[in-house]
């Protein structure tokens, strides 16, 4: 069973420092992590790999820095890693950034599963995942707690889905797409052997030119989501807190919600 | 302070501290209470293959050796000194296997050990044979094709959860030490069974037990060396350990320092931080800089073991006594600087405290240490 599972390279949550004048995200000298729900799918599709055999390739779109977060998903034990990196890339949103990943995918070719964390903590869209199975023409299960079963000889794959109200059992065909919720699993330590792996591996790097792609779909100009207005939200205004008895406290109530109402 | 160590020294060194950090630190208190045996962490450590940092590629380990152990104990002790003696006893009932095994030997017990798949544990004290480690009373008598095991030994570290133990005999009591030999014995060989669990002061996630053979029979294939050189063997092994304990002293002694500098932060008297206060001040300046010095010792004799090095008895013997007796001075005064919470169960310095004392006993006391450095500077002087 191939694996394919798309990862993303973001600034450390726990260090996060917003410029007062611009009120964007200050991303220079800011340390950067694999987002904390592609561990989960890192982890998921190890443990897959180790069930059934096949190989793990980890695939991000990013500046080269994101390197660093592909040898750390060798080291916790990913086989291959490619990173698509191009300045004609720059500015992507979802839509442009799951076309292009897509398009990378194709040019792997073998994949049977696609795994993906449910979404990134910097944009939190949770749109890249679905975007590539729907540029793949590919079904697609999101927030999935549980694989199941997964039968090869057959092609399915058989998960449970997170719902607001509880959980949904799905049958997909293979290939699909899934995006995976941190209650999956706890995603493993790396190990020594994997870290000295992964100095010494060497990473894919794919630009423009590599893929198959359409130079008007990607990048800023691919990408039909335009950022009017970045702004942080004015803090909650404290609520009302009635005291006394329960007796004083509903009437109180009463009158408060008539008063509204008037 | 840089110490200009590899790449993969650098690698052992931050997975051991993420480990401590994030899977240990938070589990320490309770194996402290409970004194239950840390299986789970060693199964992290195995799949981590931190197992295997001192022993050969060739028999499943990563290829390092004293300053891969020394680096990992130190990271591991700051969460645990008790949970990482399962790593660092482990590698004290490997020595004897990886100095004076036969090749057979080494293929068939170092991989399960570098793999983290079994434990291992070194037996050469009993009730009364410590320090005087001459005075082993339990035999084993050659009888064709194999040897009789009967005695009881005490205080093993790793006693019951380990499944490969290295074990000082002796086949002629009448030669005293030169009379000894040592064994390798497996867990759930008929005749040998596990006596009680010691209930101890520190390093209560660590396991104490007694090893009891009554008739025990082992293969003569088992015995590691030669007869009558059980001794020996026994000597090169501690030289070889003894910087893992003064590893674990060093780690237990900068985790109390940590702990340590971030509550003199926090703490504030008479309308400041007790941090700001001289006395304060230079006592948190004499501890790291004691840490530091027994860091430095270590470190280079851990070096110094890894090239090679013959004569090795007195370093070795130096950086163990310098580093517990560091730790046991240290930890006491980083209690001081909690002052009446450092001595309250429910903050974590006062096991550090617990912990830094075994340092300064186990693998030879720290007086059987100033005999061998005393010992080895008059043979240097005189020759």
């Amino acid at each position: 069973m191939n694996i394919v599972i798309c990862i993303k390279q973001v600034p450390d949550t726990t260090d996060v420092r917003i410029d007062p004048e611009t009120n964007t995200l200050i991303r220079s000298g800011v340390v950067c992590i694999i987002n904390p729900f592609d561990m989960y799918a890192i982890e998921e599709g190890i443990r897959l790999k180790e069930k059934f055999g096949g190989k793990v390739i980890i695939l991000t779109m990013g500046p080269p820095q994101a390197e660093d977060a592909l040898r750390e998903a060798i080291s916790l034990g990913a086989d291959e890693a490619i990173l698509v990196s191009d300045r004609a890339f720059a500015g992507s949103d979802t839509w442009a950034t799951s076309y292009t990943l897509s398009k990378a995918i194709n040019k792997i070719g073998d994949c049977d599963l696609i795994i993906c964390g449910k979404q990134a903590i910097d944009g939190d869209t949770a749109q890249v995942g679905p975007g590539i199975s729907a540029h793949l023409d590919m079904p697609q299960v999101a927030y999935v707690k549980r694989i199941e079963e997964v039968d090869g000889s057959k092609k399915i794959m058989r998960v449970e889905r997170m719902t607001e109200e509880g959980y949904e059992i799905i049958e997909s065909p293979l290939p699909c797409l899934i995006t995976v919720v941190k209650e999956i699993n706890e995603p493993r330590l790396p190990s020594l052997k994997g870290k000295m792996r992964s100095k010494k591996i060497e990473i894919k790097k794919w630009g423009a030119k590599d893929l198959d792609v359409d130079p008007a779909l990607i990048g800023l100009n691919g990408s039909p989501t335009k950022v009017v207005r970045i702004f942080t939200p004015p803090p909650r205004k404290k609520g009302q807190i009635l005291e006394g008895d329960a007796k004083e406290i509903s009437i109180k109530l009463v009158e408060l919600l008539k008063g509204d109402i008037t | 302070m840089d110490y200009l160590l590899t790449e993969e020294q650098i690698m052992v060194r931050d997975l051991a501290r993420q480990i401590a950090k994030e899977k240990i630190k938070p589990v320490a208190a309770q194996y402290d209470v409970d004194g239950t045996f840390p299986w789970d962490i060693v199964k992290i450590l195995a799949d981590s293959d931190l197992c295997g940092i001192y022993i050969d590629e060739k028999y499943g380990g990563t290829g390092g050796g004293s300053m891969e152990l020394v680096l990992a104990t130190e990271e591991l002790s700051k969460a645990c000194g008790g949970i990482s003696l399962a790593l660092a006893a482990t590698a004290l009932g490997t020595y004897p296997i990886l100095l004076f095994g036969t090749e057979a030997q080494k293929e068939k017990y170092l991989p399960d050990i570098a793999k983290g798949k079994k434990l291992a544990a070194f037996a050469i004290t009993e009730a009364g044979a410590g320090s005087d480690a001459s005075a082993v009373a339990t035999t084993a008598d050659k009888k064709g094709d194999h040897y009789v095991l009967n005695g009881t030994k005490q205080w093993i570290t790793n006693g019951g959860e380990a499944d490969t133990y290295t074990v000082v005999a002796s086949v002629d009591r009448r030669k005293g030490a030169r009379g000894a030999a040592t064994f390798i014995v497996e867990k759930g060989t008929p005749g040998f069974e596990f006596g009680k669990k010691e209930d101890k002061m520190g390093i209560r996630a660590s396991a104490t037990r007694e090893l009891v053979f009554t008739d025990c029979k082992i293969p003569k294939e088992n015995l590691l060396g030669k007869e009558g050189g059980g001794f020996i063997v026994a000597m090169k092994t501690f030289d070889q350990s003894r910087p893992g304990v003064a590893a674990q002293a060093l780690g237990i002694a900068q985790g109390a320092l940590d702990l340590t500098v971030e509550y003199v932060k926090e703490r504030k008297q008479f309308g400041k931080s007790v941090s700001s206060f001289q006395g304060v001040q230079f006592m948190l300046a004499d501890i790291a800089t004691e840490i530091e010095a027994a860091r430095a010792l270590i470190y280079a004799t851990a070096r110094m073991l890894d090239s090679g090095a013959k004569k090795v008895a007195k370093d070795s013997a130096i950086a163990k006594l310098f580093a517990s007796d560091m730790a046991m001075k240290v930890t006491v005064d980083c209690v001081q600087l909690f002052g009446g919470y450092g001595y309250m169960r429910d903050y974590p310095i006062e096991k550090y405290m617990r912990d830094a004392k075994i340092t300064q006993i186990y693998e030879g006391t720290n007086q059987i240490q100033r005999s061998i450095i005393a010992l080895n500077l008059l043979k240097e002087k005189t020759s």
